[in-house]
């Protein structure tokens, strides 16, 4: 099993090789990324089912050493958050094929959505730092490409934020890469806890928090989320979607692997703060938008503000906790992306201003976005309500009932914002029109979009309430991923074993 | 480590931080260009001792290899952001004329809608307030 272990990463860049070959041939081409997706998240699931019933997977790329090579670690965390992506990716690239069923899909589109699957994929399942930023580059490259695939003049004013940004993070990551193995003279992560404990406490703070705050960049963290809900709107409903769904969670995934594994006995009181404002910014943010894929983008930001609130209270319960949210996170956002695709495509617009009566033109939309909505703002039985339950509980165990409190009115507000979709977007008149003939007024037909674009999203909505009605094992599952990532000395040990 | 070198990271830092301050892509380019050359330049100062060539059975007085082989992938990525960032530059040129960096025009367009609703809010109170005063001095 332990070759496999870059598997999930290297089907995709394969897939995306020779989706590049063909890109004359675009029924080849979707072919060959279907394959690709649906391999890696087979393997993927193969790698959960082996970490779980046995131990660790660990790749040594050209069998070298961990110490001097590059090893591809997947634990139970970064197992789930593989099948988690994978699932994602594959249901929004149905999703697209969809939406480009009528001829307006573009040549690079496929093999560079590979690509992007391929850095999410080695985001989550390596083991040495300087790969780490290797595959932030990969997936932002591939996301520079994505975000300004039509070219037009708002994807381009929104996408040059967004390169620029995010190359002001790979620098501040790769000084920090450098800094740290200057310091220490290993990138293993399972070298570097014993070296990283061995510094002055300075020096390892510094160390942190440059780590920190490259991270944070790509999470979209409080100070440092502006450019995240400027850039998303911008693109196309999948590939927001995807965005929304991965490329913030590779950054929180990358915050819980330092936090928890290079910096387990730090002090996290910044992490709080940051926690905290980032919950309530991103929520004030949402409300005072007027459009829902911007009203979305801003709960991005807000929802990260709870999961940095997981990892900043620290130990098993919380981080089982963080593990959940993540898990319930992806899909539930991105589905929420991909119903707002839905009513861009049947009415040509996503401003609130302009929508409205959806729910009497077709009731399944309406059910579409409410199941996922009511998650995401934490409303028992859903799966939302399960993660922060989770993170209140330990919140509370561990006595930061200030931040409990705030965590509960974000949640509220949450639920204020997806209100005002619903009354927005989906209560009202629907917009009927004269007839020329005879002056009678003729009702919108109910919409009807691309089989594929219907599928992906109803099945993402499904994967969210298969969530939510078996929360009990993934929550399961999660704890013992969490529990995993209180013992580091077994990653280290496991990993350093020749 | 050479103070030479540790002052041509210093340079290149702050020349390469001055340039992305402006509006202009292009400047902007430049400044990735000689903040990712300092990086790359950092590694190699900080990562690694001057030394013989690290060879397999001539390891004695070797340099260490891992900072180098750091950097060269570093530069390949930061060869492929430029060429992307100019390829931005060169789009929004021909799209508007210019290839500066804009705000947020969505942000901006409900900003200035929050500033009129306060306006008229403003003016509606201040017409209250003379209405009131005027029939205190009518009286």
């Amino acid at each position: 099993m332990n070759e496999l272990a870059p598997v999930p990463t290297v089907l995709p860049l394969i897939g995306a090789a020779l989706a590049l070959l063909a890109r004359r041939h675009p029924a080849l081409q979707r072919a060959i990324a279907l394959a690709a997706l649906t391999g890696s998240l087979a393997m993927s699931i193969a790698l959960l089912v082996h970490t779980e019933r046995h131990d660790l997977v660990i790749g040594r790329i050209g069998g070298w050493s961990a110490s001097i090579g590059i090893s591809y670690v997947i634990d139970r965390f970064a197992a789930i958050m593989l099948v988690v992506a994978m699932l994602t990716l594959l249901a929004v690239l149905v999703f697209a094929i969809g939406e480009h069923a009528r001829g307006s899909g573009s040549q690079i589109f496929m093999p560079v959505y590979l690509v992007l699957a391929a850095g999410v994929g080695a985001g989550f399942s390596t083991g040495d730092l300087f790969h780490l930023f290797v595959s932030f580059e990969i997936l932002l490259m591939a996301s520079y490409v994505l975000l300004t695939l039509d070219g037009n003049e708002s994807q381009i004013r929104s996408g040059t934020t967004y390169v620029i940004v995010n190359t002001i993070e790979s620098i501040v990551l790769l000084v920090a890469v450098g800094m740290v193995y200057a310091a220490t003279g290993t990138l293993s992560m399972a070298e570097l806890p014993a070296r990283l404990a061995a510094l002055d406490g300075g020096l390892r703070t510094g160390l942190q928090l440059m780590l920190l705050v490259a991270f944070g960049l790509k999470a979209a963290v409080f100070p440092l989320f502006f450019w995240l809900p400027d850039s998303y709107p911008t693109a196309r409903s999948p590939i927001t979607a995807v965005f929304a769904g991965l490329l913030t969670k590779v950054g929180v995934y990358a915050i819980v692997r330092t936090q928890t594994l290079l910096f387990a006995d730090a002090n996290h009181t910044i992490l709080l703060w940051v926690a905290g404002l980032t919950m309530v910014v991103g929520v004030l943010g949402a409300i005072a938008q007027n459009e829902v894929k911007r009203i979305l983008s801003f709960h991005i930001v807000s929802q990260i503000g709870y999961m940095v609130l997981g990892i900043a209270i620290g130990g098993p319960a919380a981080i089982a906790a963080t593990i959940f949210f993540l898990v319930h996170q992806i899909p539930v956002k991105s589905s929420l992306f991909l119903v707002e695709g839905l009513i861009e495509h049947s009415t040509g617009t996503s401003r609130l201003d302009r929508l409205s009566g959806l729910s009497h033109r077709s009731g399944m939309l309406a059910a579409l976005f409410l199941l996922p909505a009511l998650s995401l703002s934490g409303i028992p039985p859903f799966s939302g309500f399960v993660a922060k339950l989770g993170l209140i509980t330990a919140g509370i165990d561990s006595g930061h009932g200030a931040l409990v409190a705030v965590a509960i009115a974000c949640s509220l507000l949450t639920l204020v914002s997806m209100m005002k979709i619903w009354i927005g977007a989906f209560w009202g008149e629907t917009t009927a029109s004269m007839s020329p003939v005879d002056g009678s007024t003729i009702h919108p037909a109910a919409p009807r979009w691309p089989v594929p674009m219907v599928a992906a999203t109803v099945a993402m909505v499904g994967v969210g309430l298969a969530l939510s009605v078996a929360a009990g094992p993934v929550y399961g599952l999660c704890e013992r991923a969490s529990s995993d990532i209180a013992d580091p000395q077994h990653y280290v040990d496991m990993v350093l074993r020749r | 480590m050479s103070i030479a070198l540790v002052v041509l990271v210093g340079v290149l830092f702050a020349t390469g931080v001055y340039s992305m301050m402006h509006r202009s892509l292009t400047r902007i380019v430049l400044g990735v260009g000689l903040l990712g050359n300092g990086v790359n330049l950092l590694l190699i100062v900080a990562g690694s001792r001057p030394g013989g060539v690290p060879l397999v059975g001539q390891l004695e007085g070797a340099t260490d290899a891992i900072p180098q082989a750091l950097v060269l992938t570093a530069i390949v990525i930061g060869f492929a952001l430029q060429a992307f960032l100019l390829a931005l530059a060169w789009r929004s040129w021909t799209l508007d004329g210019n290839d500066e960096v804009e705000d947020d025009i969505e942000d901006r367009r409900l900003a200035a809608e929050l500033r009129r609703s306060i306006r008229i809010a403003e003016a509606a109170r201040r017409a209250e307030r003379d209405r009131i005063l005027g029939r205190a001095v009518g009286e």
